[in-house]
């Protein structure tokens, strides 16, 4: 090892998977804004919404709001939520050009999830898969519980293969490999990455990891050494762990610029915007932030 | 992560998964400190050295009494970890925490097979800290003029000189010491630290009788880039069994630079219970890493430590609602996740 890619595309989920795991319900302008702040960070990807039901995410019941009201620069892509057909149409309706399906590693987490097993998951999202195809849609598949599931435990790296192999083959054009609880260390990353990558293509890989356990920035240096080189983050560190109250969840997009920026991974991020930009939506979250650059940074 | 209703927001089962699914904080089945890398490359054992009861201390605001800290070490002695820096004996003037330092010495239990060194700036200390009964001692240097200065207000090249008087005596009695080398990654002065200065001090340090250098992210601006250019460059100097690596977590980089050292064949880690001890040079900061999150991390890798993570985690808890304060520990908060930490 040692060799690591010269660029890393970092995929920015904390409108999302941040806001979407933070107890206070944002105000849609304050979800513009934050969008169109990170906008101007040079990130090239930002997850804007979820087009799910209000009843069970009410944090994203203005998906349709947030998806027309942000400025969608060129060259940024503004991928959303989409678990079902439904959702789906409603995304394209309001603008949406790319969508992303969640599946899991874990039957015992998709039971309890969405109430079926892993193979009935991946069947509803065929008819996304189709709807997509014929609307020239990219999809983006991502895999939970890739390192550990909060009711099974252990997973297994086989298992991950399989899902990531099926959601691949389904058209999805990059599987996104969720530490969903942050267990993962870099000794089972690599261990899940060298069984994943027998099926799907490194290039097709991304990792998103959640520091809940500290270990984000470790284990995703280790994916970088393994060739991955997609990162999902959440700046300021947006959004806690559902399964451990009061523990942390997503890696901060900022202290994952601040590693590359000192390995000489071009990110094309700016971090002082990216910083001033988790500054604004933790002002109005009134929380602190989960960087740890940030944290440092502010002079108090 | 996908959609979550908020009945699963306070899973049990979580809990039930720390207590009986020891996977994943359990050390891996081999428990023999070995010469030859895995096949990972990695070391097979990692020696830890635990700096909490002095560098966190002594940088922690509220002044903790003298049994709290024997306690705490005490509580450390038993978790398995092979050496614990227990105080400083340094001028009560400079660093009021530490003025208890030869009660604390005389206090603690001292276990077999764990080490127990302090720091001693100078000869006064170092007589000092031998009799209060202290068997191995630590000496500090820097990588910087300017930090130097600032700290013990002189040259890098004057605070050797005193630290040569220390490990003359120090060889004369059999009493081995400790360098620690400051600011090797970056200076709170002057920014840049070129790794060939970092090498130079390191090799006058060892040459002088030091059997171990810590080199100390001292205000943890450092990354896998540069942890591996200044490693690079020490390693021409000093053979790689006699280094350690001494990471702050200011900017959330330590465990990925001390992934990057181990890597490198680094097999001595300091770390910090709780991650006890802020950064002195950035206000509200955090400074040391977390000796539960570094303990976490080597048994995923296979790595063997000798030490117990739960019983470091009570040693963290216990120290934490003496100085009412939160760990700076993610696997302690995640674990603890009731609320009582």
């Amino acid at each position: 090892t040692g060799g690591y890619p010269k660029r890393v595309k970092v995929v920015e989920v904390g409108p999302r998977d941040g806001l979407q795991n933070e107890k206070n319900i944002v105000p849609t302008p304050v979800k513009i804004n934050l969008i169109n702040m990170l906008s101007e960070t040079g990130l090239q990807v930002i997850e804007a919404t979820s087009f799910v039901s209000p009843k069970w995410v009410p944090q994203m019941a203005d998906h349709t709001e947030v998806m027309q009201g942000i400025n969608k620069l060129p060259g940024i892509s503004y991928p959303v939520l989409t678990p079902n057909l439904k959702g789906f149409q409603a995304a394209v309706a309001a603008g949406a050009k790319e969508v992303s399906i969640f599946g899991a590693a874990s039957e015992l987490f998709t039971k309890k999830n969405i109430n079926c097993s892993i193979e009935e998951s991946l069947e509803r999202f065929d008819e996304v898969m189709k709807a997509a195809r014929e609307a020239s849609i990219p999809v983006r598949g991502y895999v939970s519980c890739v390192l550990g599931c909060p009711y099974e435990g252990k997973i297994s790296a086989a298992k991950v293969a399989e899902v990531s192999k099926k959601m691949y083959s389904m058209g999805c054009y990059e599987i996104s490999l969720g530490d969903t609880i942050g267990v993962g260390t870099p000794g089972s990353m690599k261990e899940m990455l060298t069984v994943v990558m027998k099926e799907v293509p490194v290039g097709a890989l991304a990792v998103h990891c959640h520091d809940t356990y500290g270990q984000a920035l470790a284990n995703i240096l280790v994916a970088l050494q393994m060739g991955v080189s997609v990162v999902d983050a959440s700046v300021a560190g947006l959004g806690g762990c559902p399964y451990a109250r009061g523990a942390s969840g997503n890696v901060a997009t900022e202290d994952l610029v601040y590693m590359l920026n000192g390995m000489g991974i071009h990110s094309g991020v700016d971090l002082q915007k990216l910083m001033d930009t988790g500054t604004f939506i933790c002002n109005a979250l009134n929380r602190r932030t989960n960087s740890k650059v940030s944290q440092a940074s502010c002079r108090l | 992560m996908g959609t979550v209703p908020s009945a699963l927001k306070h899973c049990l089962s979580y809990q039930h998964l720390l207590k009986e699914q020891l996977w994943i904080a359990e050390p891996p089945a081999a428990a023999h400190p070995a010469q030859e890398p895995q096949a990972s490359g990695l070391p097979e054992y990692i020696k830890i050295v635990e700096v909490g009861p002095r560098d966190g201390l002594q940088n922690e605001k509220v002044i903790v009494p003298t049994d709290i800290k024997i306690e705490l070490i005490n509580q450390l002695s038993k978790t398995g970890l092979p050496a614990i820096e227990v105080t400083s004996f340094v001028s009560s003037k400079w660093v009021p925490q530490m003025a208890d330092h030869k009660e604390v010495m005389r206090g603690i239990e001292r276990h077999p097979g764990v080490q127990y060194p302090v720091l001693t700036p100078n000869l006064q200390g170092f007589h000092s800290a031998i009799a209060a009964g202290a068997t191995e001692v630590s000496v500090f240097g820097a990588a910087s003029e300017s930090f130097s200065k600032m700290n013990i207000n002189c040259s890098i090249e004057e605070s050797l000189e005193k630290f040569e008087e220390v490990t003359k005596s120090a060889r004369n009695m059999n009493i081995p010491v400790r360098g620690y080398v400051s600011c090797a990654l970056g200076c709170p002065y002057e920014g840049n630290v070129v790794p060939d200065k970092v090498a130079e001090v390191s090799k006058r340090l060892y040459s002088m009788g030091c059997y171990e250098i810590s080199l100390g992210d001292t205000i943890g601006v450092g990354t896998p880039g540069s942890m591996k250019k200044m490693l690079e460059a020490v390693m021409k100097e000093i053979p790689l069994s006699a280094l350690a690596v001494h990471c702050h977590d200011t900017y959330g980089q330590a465990l990925a630079n001390i992934l990057t050292a181990i890597q490198m064949g680094v097999a001595v880690v300091d770390s910090s219970v709780a991650g006890l001890g802020g950064c002195p040079y950035a206000k509200g900061a955090t400074g040391n890493v977390a000796t539960e999150d570094v303990i976490y991390m080597l048994n995923g890798l296979g790595v063997n430590t000798g030490v117990n993570l739960y019983a470091v985690m009570e040693a963290g808890n216990f120290i934490c609602t003496a100085l009412n304060k939160k760990t700076n520990s993610k696997v302690a908060q995640a674990s603890f996740s009731t609320g009582t930490i």
